[in-house]
């Protein structure tokens, strides 16, 4: 999961990234509402966090922006201002979720998990195919019920891959969703992902599609 | 009547009618008073038409209540000897309170008829006059407590309409404050909930982390949002203070380089920061609240701390006019972009280059105790971008 974080509060955009990377997602940071917008329009994201007071404007018009622009990208919103009208207001103006300051890292990791999953349209939080059973709260991995462990980065493609079981995900489109805009991506990365979780699920599950991508092997 | 009797003399008296005592019921009241003439040796000479036969009155001159005829009369007797005559005159009680009660009877019909039209009048009257009243009362008595929309004054008596509009002026101005105060609620709880999210995510994390550099990183942050809720929660507490604190603070005699010295040592700063105190201090000293002065000087304090560079200079210096006495502190940090020096005195504004610990009040405060004590706070880039200076301009009694 690539999230972002609009929040203008040092400190708590460092915990927010820090939290959520140790929850299995991939964080990319904005401080402002400029930055946020432009981020969420040129980028494909699966949530966004955002703080409602920013240094150059509200969230909620950010949110109204983006959503009068026909972009649906789920959005959980972060207040200090949590009083049912202020969250009525929010829910109005297109988010997915509010959550009121101080919160609970873990509540935050379930709700974003919530929001993703209520945009794809599916009613239970684990992934499942053929016999591969990946839950993205407990970030463990089965497959005919033997438990794996899985790496932070093979655990992401492989949540990537399931989400669409079907449809072919490219080497980009992988590499988006593991790194973020500060990180350096060798050029092989994915490829040496791959090998190392096909060695640890088995060689059947993953597909190779010669010059597109990957995905998942369909059932026999 | 009493000299025509006294002139006829003839010994007899006028033979008039003599009413008796039942006739009292009907008696006119123009007989109502009697007059007797006597000889000073005890004759009756003459008489008016009402009176009894009798004397009404003893030997004394003067009034008298007499018994005459079972009746209580009221007389008056007086004596000339030159003429040898005495002469009395009296009425009946009786007589008199029936002419009391005939009164009262003739006046309480009409008036019991007069008296209910009256009220009734004056009732419907005072009613049609003060119904605008009325109909403000019952507005302001129905009114929610957060309602302060103005009164209608459109069909109000001119009178009345002075009173609802500085009525309406009052309910605007408790608008405003009220909206000063929510505002500043809001602004609060996000300062304080922003950095305890901050705490308790970075807690979570140290809580959480297998990744010892990743632990070290949360736990230097915690320390960080514990230093920072505790100066926002300090400046919260000032300024409700500052609120509280009345205008009437009583005054005394405040050395500014004693005030400055004390906040000085009891402001922990960055080693290699030098922080100097001019001469000119210790001669300039102002009669006003010191708390407020203080409350104002430790905040530019603090705030020449926070934003000087690692080895800069902090200058307090002070100058006399005529009528003022200016403070002065310079730091030499960033300064403050012209376009932000006129929002910075405004709560809870944080500037773009804003600093970790910065709570956003610190200059609020200053501008609120300075002007509590009718002073003035100016604040000026230096210039080279060589920092900020911050004058507080003080009056001189």
């Amino acid at each position: 999961m690539r999230i972002l974080i609009v929040e203008d509060d040092r400190v708590l955009l460092d915990g927010l990234k820090v939290g959520l990377s140790m929850l299995g997602a991939t964080v990319d940071t904005a401080e402002c509402c400029t930055d946020g917008l432009l981020a969420i329009l040129t980028w494909r994201f699966d949530a966004v966090v955002l703080d409602v007071m920013l240094p150059d404007g509200s969230g909620l018009d950010l949110l109204q922006k983006l959503r009068s622009s026909g972009n649906t990208t789920p959005i959980l919103l972060l207040t200090a201002l949590d009083d049912v009208r202020s969250r009525i207001k929010g829910l109005d103006s297109g988010a997915d979720d509010y959550l009121g300051k101080p919160f609970d890292l873990e509540e935050l990791g379930a709700r974003v998990r919530a929001i993703i999953r209520r945009k794809e349209g599916r009613a239970t939080s684990t992934l499942q195919y053929n016999g591969v059973v990946l839950d993205p709260a407990t970030l463990t991995v089965s497959v005919n019920s033997e438990p794996v462990k899985l790496s932070r980065r093979e655990f992401a493609i492989l949540a990537t891959l399931l989400e669409h079981p079907g449809t072919i995900a490219s080497k980009v489109n992988l590499e988006e969703r593991l790194y973020g805009w500060q990180e350096e991506v060798e050029s092989n990365a994915v490829e040496v992902h791959i090998h190392n979780l096909r060695n640890k699920i088995g060689r059947d599950y993953i597909e190779t599609v010669r010059g597109i991508g990957y995905r998942m092997r369909p059932c026999k | 009547m009493v000299s025509s009797l006294a002139n006829s003399g003839t010994g007899v008296p006028a033979a008039l009618a003599f009413p008796d005592t039942k006739s009292l019921q009907t008696a006119s009241y123009e007989r109502q008073l009697s007059c007797q003439i006597w000889s000073l040796d005890g004759r009756l000479m003459a008489r008016s038409s009402g009176a009894p036969s009798n004397s009404l009155s003893g030997d004394d001159d003067g009034f008298a209540d007499r018994l005459v005829d079972g009746e209580t009369w009221r007389v008056y007797a007086i004596s000339d000897p030159d003429k040898n005559i005495r002469v009395l005159v009296g009425d009946r009680l009786g007589l008199r309170e029936r002419l009391v009660s005939d009164l009262i009877r003739g006046l309480l019909w009409p008036a019991l008829l007069i008296v209910p039209l009256l009220g009734l009048l004056t009732w419907s009257i005072l009613g049609r006059g003060l119904f605008p009243l009325q109909a403000m009362a019952v507005d302001l008595k129905q009114r929610r407590v957060d309602d302060l929309s103005p009164l209608n004054v459109s069909h109000a008596p001119p009178e009345l309409a002075t009173l609802a509009n500085s009525l309406n002026g009052l309910f605007t101005r408790l608008d405003a404050a009220r909206q000063r105060e929510r505002d500043f609620t809001a602004f609060a709880a996000h300062e304080l909930r922003t950095p305890i999210s901050g705490l308790k995510l970075q807690a979570q994390i140290a809580i959480g982390t297998s990744d010892l550099t990743q632990r070290n990183t949360a736990l230097n942050n915690i320390v960080l949002s514990v230093d920072r809720i505790s100066r926002l929660s300090r400046q919260l507490l000032t300024v409700a203070r500052l609120d509280t604190l009345s205008q009437e603070e009583a005054t005394e005699e405040v050395n500014i380089y004693e005030l400055v010295s004390g906040i000085v040592s009891d402001t922990p700063a960055r080693p290699g920061l030098r922080i100097m105190l001019e001469e000119s201090l210790q001669n300039a000293s102002v009669k006003t609240a010191r708390d407020l002065l203080e409350i104002a000087l430790r905040n530019l304090h603090e705030n020449a701390l926070n934003h000087s560079a690692a080895d800069g200079d902090v200058v307090w210096k002070a100058t006399y006019s005529i009528t003022s006495l200016e403070v002065t502190v310079e730091d030499n940090g960033p300064g403050i972009p012209e376009s932000e020096l006129s929002l910075v005195k405004s709560r809870f504004f944080r500037g773009r280059h804003k600093s970790t610990s910065g709570s956003g009040l610190g200059l609020a405060i200053v501008d609120i105790a300075i002007h509590r004590i009718d002073g003035s706070l100016t604040l000026i880039n230096r210039g080279n971008s060589n920092g900020l200076s911050a004058t507080v301009r003080l009056p001189v009694h």
